[in-house]
């Protein structure tokens, strides 16, 4: 029989989808900004292994000249990226929801078994609620991402104002080589939230539209009341 | 007679089995969904392509992403104290080379003898200061993290006298009652505007040496704007003229698109 489980309540689903074309705009403008000064290398002994970013990708998004751009729409939606983000976690924890959110004590050794059955090296996957622990952790992973992004972000927006931002960050060139690497961790987890969201099927990613789930439940038994066998004792008085 | 309006008699609603409530709940989010979606893709393809801006002070930036800039400015200027210090390090750490990105407005050599700074007061009268009436106002030195807008930045040592030392030694108190500054290279081939509390802030300078040496050419001899709250792009060098105005003056970067205020 199916059954309807409620999942995602419309605040999280909103803010979920909310972020998807505010993030996206937040990393393609803030490629415009760094066009204008790409010098970070993953460098070891010596030697480039990759340069950010390849010729074919500064011509596919034909960056060039477009700093000022870049810059006027990273600081409009600045604000959205915040405000949304900040509407998120005051709902997560006025509504109770970050209990299937955070990660608890377990989860740290589970998510190596979520991760080997997703591999399909361990058959069995543990027990979970919502999230599973690789879940728990990623996705309060990337909210503190967020809250990185928005605090190293103001850290080089402006340095002489929110100074004590920027010296927790390590101080202004460091901020902004943290901004970048955060910026490289959100397209990561994109790669894998996607190929994941793929191989879970449509009736997880549905019920990030609509809320809800369908499970196959089969018809709970009438529990049948049998009398106790008759007993030759007698009833103590 | 017969009542036009008659109340059916409806029949008592039957509760929905699974399949259609599944089904609904389906038809409600996903229409929703689409049509969230398409309101945003087409508000995104009216924001991108957006005319520009009329062209005033500030152009080439699309006109609601100008404005969203300007909202932006005032919403920060309001919560800034104008007294935050930039920090800044050991003369020691300031760069031997000190990098430049532009020679616009101050290309090729210049006569610093005949050179003099213009300052053309709200009434109409001009003065005419040159580089020895200056540098025998007090010298303030400051070494700090010179900041582009490109994004890289780089710790570097100027010496001059402070913009606000200047203002009271030349009498121009009564022109920091007007809300904003316009330099102009002497040939009007860059300019920039700055807003009188960032101006007037402790540490700007009219800077006539880098790392103790009198300013080359390519750092804008013979004197140039040092404002250390703002973006490199607002640092005009070889200053020619100096006024005063309650509107905006003209600003060749924010002519190109770029926030007016480019403060940091």
């Amino acid at each position: 029989m199916k059954v309807i489980k409620e999942k995602h309540p419309l605040v999280m689903r909103w803010t979920h989808w909310v972020n998807f074309p505010i993030l996206a705009i937040m990393i393609w403008s803030g490629m415009l900004i760094y066009w204008a000064n790409d010098e970070y290398k993953i460098t070891l002994f010596g030697h480039t292994f990759f340069s950010f970013f390849p010729d074919w990708f500064y011509n596919a998004l034909r960056i060039p000249h477009r700093l000022s751009e870049g810059m006027a729409f990273h600081f409009l939606f600045m604000w959205f990226f915040t405000l949304n983000g900040i509407f998120y976690v005051l709902y997560t924890i006025i509504s109770g929801e970050w209990r299937e959110l955070l990660p608890q004590k377990k989860s740290f050794k589970e998510a190596w078994l979520v991760l080997l059955h997703d591999l399909h090296i361990r058959k069995m996957a543990p027990p979970q609620n919502k999230y599973n622990a690789a879940q728990r952790i990623a996705y309060t992973a990337i909210i503190v991402m967020g809250i990185g992004s928005v605090i190293t972000g103001l850290a080089i927006y402006k340095p002489v104002q929110f100074y004590y931002l920027t010296w927790l960050c390590g101080g202004y060139h460091f901020a902004r080589i943290l901004h970048f690497a955060l910026t490289i961790g959100y397209v990561l987890f994109f790669v894998i939230h996607v190929v994941q969201v793929m191989l879970a099927g449509w009736n997880n990613f549905r019920s990030v539209i609509s809320g809800f789930e369908v499970l196959n439940e089969d018809p709970k038994p009438v529990i049948e009341i049998t009398p106790p066998p008759p007993s030759d004792e007698k009833n103590i008085q | 007679m017969k009542k036009t309006f008659s109340k059916k008699q409806k029949a008592p609603k039957k509760p929905l089995t699974i399949e259609q409530k599944i089904t609904r709940r389906n038809f409600l989010s996903f229409g929703t969904f689409i049509v969230a979606g398409s309101v945003a893709y087409c508000g995104w393809k009216w924001l991108y392509n957006a005319p520009e801006e009329t062209r005033t002070v500030t152009a080439g930036a699309r006109a609601p992403l100008r404005r969203a800039l300007n909202k932006t400015e005032l919403a920060f200027r309001r919560i800034f104290s104008n007294n935050n210090l930039v920090k800044t390090y050991p003369k020691e750490m300031a760069a031997k080379t000190v990098r430049h990105n532009s020679d616009i407005g101050s290309e090729g050599k210049i006569d610093v003898d005949a050179w003099k700074l213009q300052v053309k007061k709200h009434t109409g009268e001009v003065l005419q200061i040159s580089l020895d009436d200056i540098k025998a106002l007090p010298k303030t030195d400051i070494v700090y993290d010179f900041k582009c807008v490109e994004g890289w930045d780089q710790i570097s040592h100027w010496g001059g006298v402070k913009f606000s030392d200047f203002i009271s030694h030349f009498k121009l108190d009564a022109e920091t009652q007007l809300q904003y500054v316009g330099l102009a290279t002497p040939d009007k081939e860059y300019y920039v505007g700055i807003d009188m509390p960032s101006a007037m802030h402790p540490q700007t300078l009219l800077a006539y040496e880098v790392n103790e040496m009198p300013l080359p050419p390519k750092h804008g001899a013979p004197l140039r704007l040092i404002i250390p709250v703002k973006y490199g792009i607002k640092n005009l060098k070889r200053i020619g003229t100096m006024s005063f105005s309650d509107t905006r003056p003209p600003d060749y970067w924010a002519e190109q698109g770029y926030d007016y205020y480019s403060g940091l």
